[in-house]
């Protein structure tokens, strides 16, 4: 040890974020007071972000085993059996807090993150989708949250596009408890043969430790650890395009180019099985990566900093240990296999170096040179570190806002349609994903507007559907159910493309849940997630927490965000969501109970959120849902598409805008319970807009609930719901409702 | 027949190119750092972000040894398709005319759009018809076609205009609506649209691309 240097103090433990009783915890495993280095590595490890310390008992309530799955949560991903002797390994990743400093390279390096993880496990990417939230696009905070999205939404395709891995699907809701906390969720998929996906476990006494790729800077020291697990202050986030920040060094900056060579000689290493194991560098850099790999392989592991390539060279050890540098990954070699380890590094053009040694004793060790500079139990740093259990109390008054009306209560329907169409909840997203390349790699059968899932070819024949939802509004009128509305919309997505879930990975993304009411929203949201997961049979693979997103104005709309995975038999019959021919009957497939609560309608009127959603019967959702796939893989349907944000009406709209076909349709005024406005544009599960030859809704008709429509035709959408009351909208007038985003990207 | 089809780091679309050349011939990836083309007939430059696109986009690809040798073989009448990024290096290296600038709606953007043939006379549009239109995805940043009014004279007065966006369709603002532009020779052939991505009804929103490697084919005669 440095035995002259100055032992850090409590004060330094709390500036860390640790607690006293942490830290005190930290000196009795310690058997003394931590050095510099050491206390760095533990407040890292011990951090929310790393430790899980508010979410991990929760966690442990969510269903992870399924007949699919080939690696459950704990691993960089998790992956589920795709036949053929293929696995898909997927996950979801939050970079929030980078992203609401940084928002260009905080959402770069969230998808530069999420890819790491997925080449870790041996699997080559072949996806990416996002989810995003952002304040309100117009009005008093509009300047900032465009700034925000453009930022964001240019990250993502730089990243994605530079780096050959298309951007398929994603999200995007505009609500204001977002404003101060935008959310970015990167999600990704990747392919692997089943047998050789790569677990992260150390082992081997004697083993190298190599570490390859970037070299390690100064950026992004406790970025996440320390970013994501505090509120942020006003100081601390991006103010404008001209926008200063306190917080900005510890933001990481992404190197795509640098990953793709990476990404390339990771796959080649496994290829050559040149690998005892392989882990990325994230949050916490090397300190956590060394740790979990030691952790998971039951060994010890010894670093020498002195060989770590740096890129300024008098950086502290302790820099060095937790610096977040981007496009890094560590690997055990054995001995006989490093030179051509470090041959395949050089063909890459990427950095490696040996940096270290697997040893039998379960320490992780530093040394710096000769000096041993830091000594800590593997267990301490990973296993130990206090999990806390969270106080829920359900608020007695409302947490949120009402928004502000942007539609008048009286609002004729055919108004209230338009208002719905260009509502940035509800317009196009095409001025966002034409940023992205949705087709490199040749796999695409449903590019982003085709259909409500992306839908993803696989060498078989057979085919990958997967979509990524969460309505946080509905999730805050409601956690459980809004939590399990958005499980079943997952699904419906993907029985719209034909395909049958696989398994789930979710973002708990929430506020501080040291506060009771926030507690309620994440213990109520992960009771709904796993009550979902287990009713579709589609269980939790892995996924990530981001807590804290909350500020002086209060904390974000709870945003369990579901990404889940299917597959289908036959990729020639993926479903599309746009009417296809004239003549096609139409039809309300499912147990569709609308109900204008929490709506989009509701919050362009203004109004306050609903304590509670309307009950929703999983079992019968989930028959329906059944039955539109069985439809739809047979080529029965030319459309399928789920009901969603502003209700029936503005699904038989989005059909008729993307298909460039019209509709007739008239409602029936018994099945609505009297209100028009409901029948028009509530909201709730289990809807579904079909279409296709009179036979074939027939027959679908024998399995679910049907209500015949209308029929497919015209240049307009009209709707009729009584002798004298109707709405018509030309087509044109429509498409130029629903291209309403295009104006905040001029 | 065989392809060549480079692969940089950074390239993105070389395995795309690959699979697509395979669908008419043979084909195989060749490294950047090796100037062995392998016997290839013709050779095709691949879309992505080849050396990350640093400095300016193919300015530092285009310096490659298996350029060297690409440049060498198109000067001995070889054939030569860049796609996108490979479009870029090959104006780099001054086997075609003109340069991509960054789009005029200044966003890298993905669309599926029409394009009209020009000239269908070339290596590489001889299975098409002049005139016809060709559905081929496009997805750039940096693709707006440029070059000076005397070598654009020159390039009409030679056919070297082989395929424009159809009316209303480009977003990146090149001048005439130029999409693909070939040599004076006509064995170099350049473009920012992706044929290799359009080469099956199920992922690429047609299969017109199929023809610029079918031209190829027919090109180097290994079809009749």
């Amino acid at each position: 040890m440095a035995a002259n240097a100055t032992l850090p103090t409590l004060a330094d433990a709390l500036a860390l974020g640790l607690t006293e009783h942490e830290y005190e915890l930290v000196c009795e495993k310690q058997g003394g007071s931590p050095n510099v280095l050491e206390l760095a590595m533990y407040s890292l490890l011990w951090s929310e972000h790393c430790a899980y310390k508010h979410s991990k008992k929760l966690l442990r309530t969510l269903p992870t085993d399924g007949p699919h799955v080939v690696m459950g949560p704990g691993e960089n991903a998790g992956a589920v059996d795709v036949g053929g002797g293929l696995a898909c390994a997927f996950k979801v990743e939050s970079h929030n807090h980078p992203s609401a400093v940084e928002p260009f390279q905080g959402a770069a390096t969230g998808v530069g993150g999420i890819l790491r993880d997925i080449f870790a496990i041996g699997a080559r990417p072949i996806a990416v989708l996002d989810s995003l939230r952002f304040g309100e696009p117009t009005g008093p905070g509009g300047t900032r949250s465009r700034y925000l999205l453009d930022g964001a939404v240019a990250g993502i395709g730089h990243y994605g596009n530079s780096i050959g891995v298309p951007t398929v699907g994603g999200e995007v809701y505009f609500e204001g408890p977002y404003e101060h906390n935008c959310l970015v969720n990167a999600m990704a998929l990747g392919l692997a043969e089943r047998d050789r996906l790569v677990r992260s476990a150390a082992a081997g006494e004697g083993n190298l430790l190599v570490l390859f790729g970037a070299a390690t800077g100064r950026d992004g020291i406790g970025g996440a650890s320390v970013l994501a697990s505090a509120e942020l202050t006003g100081e601390d986030t991006a103010t404008g395009a001209s926008g200063g920040s306190g917080k900005r060094p510890t933001v990481q900056v992404g190197d795509p180019f640098e990953e793709k060579k990476l990404l390339e000689c990771s796959l080649e290493l496994l290829e050559r099985g040149l690998l005892v194991s392989l882990q990325d560098l994230g949050a916490a850099g090397l300190t956590s990566s060394a740790a979990e790999m030691a952790s998971k392989g039951e060994v010890g592991i010894e670093i020498n900093v002195a060989r770590v390539p740096l890129r300024e060279g008098d950086m502290e050890p302790f820099e060095v240990m937790v610096s977040e540098s981007q496009e890094r990954m560590l690997c055990v070699v054995e001995p006989d296999n490093v030179d051509a380890v470090l041959a395949l590094c050089e063909k890459w053009e990427v950095g490696g170096a040996v940096i270290g040694t697997v040893t039998d004793g379960a320490r992780v060790r530093v040394r710096a040179g000769e000096e041993l500079i830091g000594d800590m139990p593997v267990r301490a740093l990973v296993d130990e570190c206090p999990l806390y259990d969270v106080h829920p109390s359900k608020p007695q008054q409302p947490i949120y806002a009402a928004p502000p009306a942007t539609l008048a209560p009286g609002a004729a329907p055919r108004d209230a349609l338009l208002a719905l169409l260009s509502a940035p909840n509800v317009a196009s997203r095409r001025p966002l994903f034409e940023q992205y390349d949705a087709i490199v790699q040749s796999r695409t059968v449903r590019r982003p507007e085709q259909a409500d899932a992306a839908v993803l070819a696989l060498p078989d024949g057979s085919a990958l559907a997967v979509s990524i939802d969460c309505n946080g509004r509905r999730v805050a009128a409601d956690p459980y159910r809004g939590t399990v509305e958005a499980v079943l919309e997952c699904a419906a997505n993907l029985a719209c493309a034909g395909a049958e879930p696989l398994g789930t990975t979710n973002n708990l993304n929430f506020g501080n849940p040291e506060k009771p009411h926030i507690a309620w929203q994440l213990t109520e949201a992960v009771r709904g997630l796993g009550d979902a997961c287990r009713a579709l049979e589609a269980p939790i693979v892995g996924g990530n927490v981001s807590l804290y997103n909350e500020g002086a104005t209060g904390p974000i709309y709870p945003t369990p965000v579901v990404g889940m995975v299917g597959q289908m038999p036959d990729a020639r019959r993926a479903g599309r969501l746009a009417f296809a021919r004239a003549g096609d009957e139409i039809a309300l497939a499912g147990p569709f109970a609308p109900s204008l609560a929490a709506s989009e309608l509701s919050k362009l009127r203004g109004e306050e959120l609903p304590d509670g959603l309307p009950a929703v019967d999983v079992d019968a959702v989930r028959a329906a849902q059944v039955a539109v796939r069985d439809a739809v893989r047979a080529g029965a349907l030319s459309c399928a598409h789920d009901v969603a944000e502003g209700g029936l009406a503005v699904a038989l709209a989005e059909c008729c805008v993307v298909g460039g076909l019209g509709a007739n349709v008239e409602l029936d005024a018994s099945s609505s319970t009297g209100d028009p406005l409901t029948a028009l544009f509530g909201e709730g599960a289990g809807g579904f807009v079909v279409s296709g030859a009179p036979a074939a809704l027939r027959e679908l008709a024998a399995r679910v609930a049907l209500r015949p429509l209308g029929t497919v035709g015209g240049d307009g959408l009209s709707i009729r719901w009584g002798p004298d009351d109707a709405l018509a909208v030309a087509l044109d007038e429509l498409a130029g409702a629903h291209r309403s985003l295009e104006k905040l990207f001029d | 027949m065989k392809f060549g089809v480079l692969r940089f780091p950074g390239s993105c679309d070389e395995v795309d190119a690959l699979e697509a050349a395979r669908r008419v011939g043979d084909a195989e990836l060749i490294w950047h750092g090796d100037r062995d083309l392998g016997g290839a007939d013709a050779i095709v430059v691949p879309g992505g972000f080849s050396y990350g696109d640093y400095l300016r986009a193919g300015a530092i690809a285009r310096f490659a040894p298996a350029m060297e040798s690409v440049i060498e073989f198109a000067r001995s009448g070889g054939l030569v398709l860049g796609i996108c990024n490979g479009f870029q290096v090959l104006c780099e290296a001054h086997l075609l005319p003109g340069a991509l600038l960054v789009n005029a709606n200044r966003r890298f953007t993905f669309r599926q759009l029409d394009l009209e043939v020009i000239n269908a006379q070339t290596p590489f549009t001889r299975a098409c018809a002049t005139g016809e239109r060709l559905s081929i995805p496009a997805k750039h940043g940096w693709g707006r076609y440029h070059a000076d009014d005397a070598t654009l004279a020159s390039m009409r007065e030679h056919d070297q205009v082989v395929l424009r966006y159809a009316a209303g369709e480009s977003f990146n603002g090149s001048v005439d609506d130029i999409a693909g532009v070939c040599n004076e020779a006509g064995n170099v052939f350049g473009l920012m649209p992706h044929p290799e991505h359009a080469v099956d009804r199920l992922t690429g929103g047609s299969a017109d691309g199929l023809k610029i490697f079918e031209s190829i084919c027919v090109a180097v005669g290994a079809v009749a």
